[in-house]
């Protein structure tokens, strides 16, 4: 995995520099209270929430499609989880598979949706934040008469989805490292994997080599339907209530995140480990920020340049690594061995196996 | 070659409408086995919509396709597949930010036990992929990993060929595969679509150069308008013939005698 000849021309070498940019940066600036534990597992901790919705949305990107309706999904898997046992009083154990069962089915939906109507994602999706969102809330309003509802969480629930390791790390990250597994896992090691891969290089192309398409681009929308439901339901764990209006920011920040993590917008190209470090980018210049006794909204701006700055050294990146690669090789070296004139007869050599 | 075998795929009286439009008019081929069949035409002759029905993108709005004799509608671009019938599109159909080793096996990748898992055997794409292209002539390619959008047009193009010939295809449909080529890699090309037939392939040969096409064809159509305009085998017309029909005819005369007279010259020089 790690061959250092080839590293730079990997997709996560920029999103690597940017995680080694920013650390050093505020490790700079906000020395010596960024390298406190305290201050690690504040972004480690943002880091690992967001990569729960990153991850399986850097599927759907490297596919080729933008999922913009996670604020949404999180909100509707939450306020699922949150009304079963909270408002109802149904033990965990249907209140929790229920509010991922809820993030998973909208998830599809957007996967039938895109695949039925050829509408673009960012369109199917940005209805579905809006629309879901509306829902939501009346659903909610409806049976609780509130918008935020309390939850009393088992020990179960608390010790595995909520909770902090020493009272400061949360077992979200554990969920993340799995998270990361996974995924990981999809797209390296199964044939599913290249599916992705060749559906957002070109789906026309993937569709003629026999990839069902349709199939894939559902099973990816449930994938951060069920990512974002999973952070919902987690955070409801960890702080023991749910809001209607919760998850919203996590539209952008996963964009943020797996953009900087070197996935291109288009599709194609990008890899788990970039977007592991786009997360943890992110993580660190929003939660950093703090420890530099700056004013935090100097954050944003940061952000918004890395974006910039990301997306242009990927460009770079990926230019190099569609450039030649043996470096033995000169560009003038062609393929043929054989000379071919223009009045090349062509019977002779033609069974050279 | 004999012209009384059942053809692998007869297209039989094949029209496909597009709203009130006529893209394919009653077209009849044969496509045999061990064979060029080169389709020439204009820009919007029905070349493209000719091809997207034998690879099952688009249904004939009537007429009907047999395969070996038996009728057999191509309904989607899987039946295609099964069938043996591989489309290579003009710039290789491939997917330039995949690794070749990746890209190579879209759809039909191997795969060996992992525990209680199957996984992409990734080690034996890339021996695959550099074994298969070393064997057309690319012998530059030594690594699978290297991106598909670091080869040169001609050897993506080779690698689409290697692909479907891999994979055991019957009909190679190659739609305009030299049509952004320089000379050399042309030549190239042509090369391996005579290695194809060679093989006992049927090729189907989309071009608008008649000098690709008299190189490797044995047998041609050409369309114009959504129509077969005409069907001869190799040498039974002259290549002025072929470029006038292309050009519907009429207009080229026109054109080249324009010219003659602009220039001072006579036709234009060929070489058959």
């Amino acid at each position: 995995m790690l061959d250092l000849k080839s590293m730079t021309r990997r997709p996560e070498f920029a999103a690597f520099v940017g995680t080694l940019f920013v650390f050093i940066f505020f490790a700079y600036f906000g020395w010596p209270t960024f390298v406190t534990s305290l201050v690690i597992a504040g972004w480690l901790n943002v880091a690992a929430e967001l990569g729960l919705i990153a991850l399986p949305v850097a599927l759907v990107m490297i596919a080729g499609h933008l999922d913009l309706s996670v604020g949404s999904l999180l909100a509707a898997g939450a306020m699922t989880y949150a009304i079963i046992t909270g408002y109802f009083g149904l033990p965990d154990i249907i209140g929790l598979p229920a509010g991922l069962a809820v993030g998973t089915f909208f998830g599809f939906l957007n996967g039938l949706i895109v695949t039925k109507t050829k509408l673009s994602s960012f369109i199917v999706t940005l209805s579905m934040l809006f629309g879901l969102r509306g829902l939501v809330f009346g659903v909610t309003r409806l049976t609780t008469s509130t918008v935020l509802v309390s939850v009393e969480v088992s020990e179960m629930v608390r010790s595995t989805f909520g909770g902090r390791i020493y009272k400061t790390f949360e077992n979200a990250i554990v969920l993340w490292v799995i998270m990361a597994i996974v995924v990981s896992w999809i797209l390296y090691k199964t044939i599913y994997g290249n599916w992705i891969f060749a559906l957002g290089g070109d789906e026309t192309a993937a569709r003629a080599a026999g990839v069902p398409t349709d199939r894939v681009t559902i099973w990816l929308f449930m994938g951060s339907g069920f990512g974002a439901a999973l952070l919902g339901v987690t955070q409801v764990a960890l702080f023991g209530s749910a809001q209607v209006s919760a998850g919203q920011s996590y539209v952008f920040y996963s964009i943020i995140a797996v953009v900087v993590g070197g996935v291109l917008l288009t599709g194609g190209y990008g890899s788990p480990v970039g977007v592991i470090f786009g997360t943890m980018t992110f993580a660190i210049v929003s939660q950093g920020i703090y420890s530099t006794g700056w004013d935090s909204d100097w954050a944003s701006l940061i952000l918004g340049l890395l974006l910039l700055v990301a997306v242009l050294s990927n460009n770079t990146f990926r230019r190099l690594a569609l450039s030649a690669t043996d470096k033995a090789e000169t560009p003038k070296a062609k393929p043929k061995p054989n000379q071919a004139p223009s009045e090349f007869t062509v019977t002779k050599e033609a069974t050279n196996e | 070659m004999n012209e009384k075998r059942t053809p692998y795929i007869s297209v039989e009286n094949v029209s496909k409408v597009f709203g009130g439009y006529a893209a394919l008019n009653d077209v009849s081929l044969e496509i045999h086995q061990g064979e060029v069949l080169c389709l020439l035409g204009d820009n919007g002759a029905g070349k493209s919509t000719l091809i997207k029905v034998l690879a099952g993108f688009h249904q004939p709005t009537s007429g009907i396709i047999r395969i070996e004799g038996r009728e057999q509608p191509i309904s989607s671009p899987r039946d295609a597949a099964a069938l043996g019938i591989s489309t290579v599109h003009q710039f290789g159909g491939t997917f330039p930010l995949m690794a070749l080793e990746r890209s190579f096996f879209v759809g039909m990748e191997p795969t060996k036990r992992w525990g209680p898992f199957k996984v992409f055997d990734r080690k034996k794409a890339g021996e695959i992929v550099v074994r298969e292209m070393q064997a057309m002539g690319i012998t530059r390619i030594t690594d699978g990993g290297r991106l598909v959008g670091s080869l040169s047009g001609g050897e993506r193009q080779v690698s689409a060929i290697a692909r479907a010939v891999f994979f055991g295809a019957k009909v190679l449909v190659l739609d305009e595969p030299t049509a952004a080529l320089g000379v050399k890699e042309s030549a190239h090309v042509l090369r391996i679509i005579m290695q194809a037939k060679n093989r006992g392939l049927a090729v189907v040969l989309v071009t608008h150069n008649v000098t690709h096409a008299m190189t490797v064809g044995d047998h041609f159509a050409v369309l114009i308008h959504g129509m077969k305009a005409d069907d001869f085998a190799k040498g039974e017309r002259t290549r002025a013939e072929i470029t006038d029909l292309m050009a519907g005819g009429e207009a080229m005369a026109e054109l080249e005698a324009e010219l003659a007279e602009l220039s001072g010259a006579g036709k234009p020089s060929t070489s058959d």
